[in-house]
């Protein structure tokens, strides 16, 4: 059994511009952040024996163009959260003596869209015969698709929709990196463009270029590294369906009720014990959903919860403490992103770092509902 | 007919009784031979126990309405605002639709209000199921 703690992270980045990066293509978006993460912690390529990166083809792609000799893979590829599980399945791997250094990358040319994924869609996928023929188009009319259910069933109104991208704002307004700092009302909120009823641009995620490394190894090992290591203290995965018209039920993720609580589980922590929250944030509805799934507040309380300032600076749990998807960064893939700042959040390097931090719970969704996986670090090893 | 630029979805063997039967006018949904229960997207096997022990019945064709978005901007084949609607079927499972003969607006798309389902064709081989309110009196 992997022990709480046994393995950190010792090397994390970003790539060294994000938001509109147009002098770089994707595969070198994943190279910069590979290349900044190894510098920080001395180590070369010839160094790392383990490297995990998003879908088909692309480990052997990232291992190749780094110089990287891996004994030990992962292209786990199930959306946005693809990072939390090859965290997780990374620290199995280590335990193992599968590999002893990994490398985890990201790199998503997003809003410049050099090299970039193509998302073709396909009539013969069960997507292609029972979902894309009506209409959707990206994850904006497909993500908010169970917000009007879950409105209804809680009571929640669009002010309190509103308040998600409000909250986000007021941290972005604290990080020089965000691409949107200014501040936002409720107001400027709800008379935003209209996007797909009932959200608007302002509770959508940006679209942006960007990349991100993690190296991870035994923290008996952490001592040879100039980084302060950040440990892991418990994971959890699960998917769901790829269709968010099956989603089981509209007011709750299953994937989020499976891999949240068996993270915080495996971590040994309780809820009143985190000082830093990162729940992936997409759209605006899911910090509420990732609140309420993760076992942080009853369900439809997260209304509550997020309009009485309780995730906001200086509130008891914060949360998205970068700015987000809303308002930092969001390539299409963001969960690297999230994962960074629960690192920086632990390292006391965060722009608005919180003093005192010892655990940071990273909740992320991929796919829309699809996927999730969840991470729980501490800067103390238990 | 269906205005053109549609994706149109392409028939696997194990969805083309479900589209064979919406080109007559049939929704077809399939039940679990051990549960008894109805479950879609189509599959030759039950999602509740695994048994290939399956039927293929005709569903009633009605509905409520479960949730969904006003979309606001362009897409091929469709024009804005449009919504893109999940209604759960009277035998319960749910499926991704469009709402015809209704105004596209939060005021005239109630949640739960009750559907029906009606085909229109895209060409010979495809109809789609679509859904529209009951009529008062109904």
């Amino acid at each position: 059994m992997l022990g709480r703690g046994e393995i950190a992270i010792v090397g994390a980045a970003e790539s060294t511009r994000i938001g509109a990066v147009p002098e770089m293509s994707q595969i070198m978006l994943h190279a910069d952040a590979a290349l900044n993460a190894m510098a920080e912690t001395g180590l070369k390529p010839s160094d790392i024996d383990g490297v995990a990166c998003v879908g088909p083809m692309m480990p052997q792609q990232i291992a190749h163009y780094l110089g990287i000799t891996p004994k030990w893979v992962d292209g786990t590829g199930v959306g946005g959260c693809s990072f939390m599980l090859h965290v997780r399945h990374a620290a199995a791997a280590i335990h193992a003596g599968y590999a002893n250094t990994i490398l985890i990358t990201h790199g998503e040319s997003g809003k410049s869209r050099i090299n970039a994924t193509p998302r073709p869609p396909e009539p013969e996928s069960l997507n292609g015969q029972f979902e894309i023929p009506f209409g959707p188009f990206g994850p904006p009319t497909l993500f908010p698709i169970p917000v009007l259910r879950y409105m209804k069933t809680y009571g929640v109104t669009h002010e309190d929709l509103a308040m998600v991208s409000v909250v986000t704002r007021e941290w972005a307004g604290k990080n020089p990196r965000a691409m949107f700092r200014d501040p936002i009302t409720v107001d400027d909120v709800l008379n935003s463009r209209m996007i797909a009823y009932p959200f608007r641009i302002l509770q959508c995620c940006l679209v942006t270029d960007g990349g991100g490394a993690l190296i991870l190894t035994k923290s008996d090992r952490a001592k040879d590294f100039p980084t302060k290591p950040v440990y892991i203290l418990g994971t959890g995965e699960s998917v769901e369906t790829n269709m968010v018209s099956q989603m089981k039920d509209f007011t709750s993720s299953s994937a989020f009720r499976v891999a949240g609580p068996t993270a915080i589980e495996a971590a040994g922590i309780d809820r009143k014990d985190v000082d830093h929250l990162m729940i992936y944030d997409a759209f605006a509805h899911l910090p509420m959903y990732g609140l309420e799934d993760l076992g942080f507040v009853k369900r439809g309380e997260a209304k509550d919860f997020i309009r009485e300032g309780n995730t906001r600076p200086g509130g008891k749990l914060p949360v998205n403490t970068n700015g987000g998807g809303l308002s930092y960064t969001h390539t299409g893939m963001y969960g690297m992103f999230a994962l960074q700042e629960s690192v920086r959040q632990m390292r006391g390097t965060a722009p608005a770092q919180i003093p005192g931090a010892k655990i940071s719970v990273c909740h992320g969704v991929g796919g829309m509902f699809s996927a999730s996986g969840t991470i729980v670090f501490s800067n103390e090893r238990p | 007919m269906i205005a053109p630029g549609r994706p149109k979805p392409k028939p696997t063997p194990e969805t083309k009784h479900f589209w064979d039967g919406a080109k007559e006018g049939k929704l077809l949904l399939q039940r679990c031979g051990d549960t008894g229960k109805a479950y879609f997207p189509p599959r030759p096997f039950s999602p509740y126990t695994g048994t290939r022990n399956v039927e293929i019945f005709q569903a009633s064709g009605r509905a409520t309405l479960h949730s969904y978005v006003i979309h606001h901007r362009p897409v091929p084949g469709f024009t804005p605002p449009y919504a893109i609607a999940v209604v759960e079927l009277e035998e319960g499972p749910r499926m991704m639709t469009n709402i015809v003969e209704c105004e596209q607006t939060p005021e005239a798309l109630v949640l739960d209000m009750p559907l029906e389902v009606v085909f229109e064709a895209m060409d010979e081989e495809i109809s789609l199921p679509f859904f529209r309110p009951v009529k008062e009196g109904k």
